[in-house]
């Protein structure tokens, strides 16, 4: 069973209009892995994303999680499988009408399987998994700070413990000592609860304190998914401009202060 | 995936314990399909059976909350547990230690801050909506004084958007509207032999009072509660907070746009929607009282005074300014999530026929000597 891919997405079409943004496009995902999706504004790493969750189909190719393809079996298996993977918006998606507990109670309420001292209690747990207080629980969506929107949405995100976590920009917004903060949160619940994440970032610091692949999507395409020191010795435009480049004008601002 | 098992095996001494063993996956997914008869199964044994936990492959923090609730929060006294699940266990028992804050029950004082707060809430609006207007009046200055910066195009939009688009929907209410009407005027005219008043009544009613507030409703519906959900999801996604920070006056850019254009459509929609109204009543009375259509056009001018259109005209203006003051009143108030937009939505919409109403009460009081032939 683990030996199965936890994501496989082969021959992927996407089309907007007239625009081809994906053109036969193949990755796997195996279990543990934590693939980050990296590529060019408008490359579609987002849509790849959406296809992935299930909230858009492509024009051609399959989509499959968990082995089977996403849309197949009944609506109940469907749900079942959408149940494995937890979701972090780019922008958190809380429900603004509800306070955090409620958010984070949410998708255990509408199982309707756990009692309220359950979920209370869980709720509490997860609280404390992504180290916010508790009394945290009342606040409502309007009032936290970028950081804890992040944190909150990764705990309800985790409410239905998932086997697979997928984060679009989760360190967008955030600036560099809470994004490391919330990358080692990540990382250490990661381990922790054994998920398989992908990623989608812009943020070369988060996918290589994060990343064990490398997703890059290029020309409409995976050119390809390796380690970040196999991708460092690509020859590739796009690897030459979103990763040496930086390090290299980094280099020189550390040589500046160094004078 | 091993689905979850409890196996019991019974005491075999007496007085001796019975021992409880779970199996397999202890995981939300796993437990989902039983989760009933193991509620069961499971609940108050906690001091009356030995655990073992040791055949678990899989514990989640799910798993472990319906144990440590199933033990009514305490560990049992004789229990054989691997350290790994123990220690997941143990912190979900430590979470359950320090409970959630809870939601304070709304208790007699709070009625009173509830009352307090709505009466604070109404001087807020009135101080809000007196600010509008006041902010509105400075830029009308503004506006003479720099005659270039007239936002023209805006103006032309709006008028577009909550007039021209409104005329269908306008013409077929005010049609059947006026059908009904002179329907059942017709029977009771008729009871009394005088057919021909139907004119009188038709016109008097449709084109001073029926037509405006009828337009006024529909457009409060349509145009205003529209205005307030723009101008609140542009404050949602700091559309507006942009505008301001180009320098971009948001009152001219806005709202004036949008007053300015209702007050201007509105009369023109009242004369359109009375004129069809009248049609449909017309129409009516043709089929009913066999009353010629042509003599009703001649009549209509004999018996309704020019007074009533000038003061249907009047209402269709100050209505329509009503109207969008309202709508752009409520749509800035709006707060950055989903339940303030529904709430100021709905605000706005019921307040703005309510001062519909209110301000045509008054026009009726102050108008009530002028173009009403006794």
């Amino acid at each position: 069973m683990s030996a199965s891919p936890v994501i496989e997405l082969r021959g992927i079409v996407t089309r907007f209009g007239a625009t081809v943004v994906h053109d036969g496009l193949d990755l796997t995902v195996h279990r543990g892995e934590v693939v980050a999706l990296v590529g060019g504004s408008g490359s579609g790493k987002t849509t790849l994303l959406r296809h992935i969750i299930g909230l858009t189909r492509p024009a051609a190719g399959e989509v499959s999680v968990f082995g089977a393809p996403l849309f197949s079996g009944s609506v109940r298996e469907q749900r079942t499988r959408r149940r494995r993977f937890g979701v972090l918006f780019q922008h958190g998606a809380l429900f603004s009408a509800m306070n955090v507990a409620e958010n984070i109670g949410f998708p255990l309420r509408e199982l309707r399987i756990a009692t309220d001292a359950e979920i209370a209690n869980l709720v509490a747990l997860k609280l404390s998994l992504v180290e916010l207080e508790p009394a945290t629980a009342l606040l409502m969506p309007a009032e936290l700070s970028g950081g804890m929107v992040k944190r909150v949405a990764l705990a309800r995100a985790l409410a239905l413990e998932p086997e697979l976590l997928l984060l679009d920009e989760p360190t967008a917004g955030l600036d560099p000592d809470r994004s490391m903060a919330f990358v080692e949160l990540v990382l250490s619940l990661q381990r922790q609860l054994g998920l398989t994440v992908v990623l989608v970032t812009h943020d070369v610091d988060t996918l290589a304190a994060l990343a064990t692949k490398i997703a890059i999507l290029s020309d409409r395409r995976i050119v390809s998914c390796v380690s970040l020191e196999e991708t460092m010795e690509l020859d590739h435009p796009f690897v030459e401009s979103f990763f040496r480049q930086p390090f290299r004008y980094r280099a020189g601002v550390g040589r500046g202060g160094a004078r | 995936m091993r689905s979850p098992e409890i196996a019991i095996d019974p005491a075999t001494v007496p007085g001796a314990r019975s021992l409880v063993r779970l199996q397999g996956d202890w995981t939300l997914r796993a437990l989902s399909y039983r989760l009933r008869s193991f509620r069961e199964q499971l609940a108050g044994r906690r001091d009356d059976a030995a655990w073992s936990l040791t055949g678990i492959t899989r514990l989640d923090s799910f798993g472990a909350a319906l144990l440590w609730h199933a033990w009514g929060r305490r560990w049992p006294e004789c229990i054989e547990i691997p350290d790994d699940l123990r220690a997941i266990v143990g912190r979900v028992a430590a979470s359950a230690e320090s409970p959630l804050p809870r939601v304070r029950r709304f208790g007699i004082v709070d009625a009173v801050i509830v009352l307090g707060g709505a009466l604070l809430s109404f001087r807020d609006h009135a101080l809000d909506f007196t600010r509008l207007l006041g902010q509105l009046c400075l830029d009308l200055a503004y506006l003479a004084r720099h005659p270039a910066e007239w936002p023209l195009r805006e103006i032309s939009a709006n008028v577009y958007k909550a007039g021209f688009k409104a005329m269908p929907v306008a013409a077929l209410v005010g049609f059947l509207i006026g059908v009904v009407m002179s329907y059942l005027s017709a029977l009771q005219l008729r009871a009394f032999g005088a057919d021909i008043f139907i004119v009188n009544i038709l016109g008097l009613g449709i084109i001073r009072e029926l037509g405006p507030v009828l337009v006024s409703v529909l457009v409060a519906g349509r145009s205003g509660s529209a205005m307030t959900a723009q101008l609140g999801v542009m404050r949602v996604t700091e559309e507006i907070d942009a505008l301001s920070a180009m320098g971009v006056s948001r009152t001219i850019r806005l709202v004036l746009p949008k007053v300015i254009a209702l007050t201007l459509a509105m009369p023109l929609l009242v004369l359109w929607t009375s004129s069809v109204a009248l049609l449909g009543g017309m129409l009516s009375a043709w089929l009913q009282l066999d009353l010629g259509m042509a003599f009703f056009v001649e009549r209509l001018p004999q018996v309704v005074p020019l007074a009533n259109l000038v003061i249907g005209f009047a209402k269709g203006a100050v209505f329509g300014l009503m109207i969008a003051l309202v709508a752009c009143h409520f749509g800035l108030r709006v707060s950055p999530n989903t339940e303030s937009l529904s709430a100021n939505t709905t605000a706005s919409v019921v307040s703005s026929i309510t001062v519909v109403i209110l301000v045509d009460a008054l026009f009726a009081i102050a108008t009530r000597s002028i173009g009403v032939p006794r």
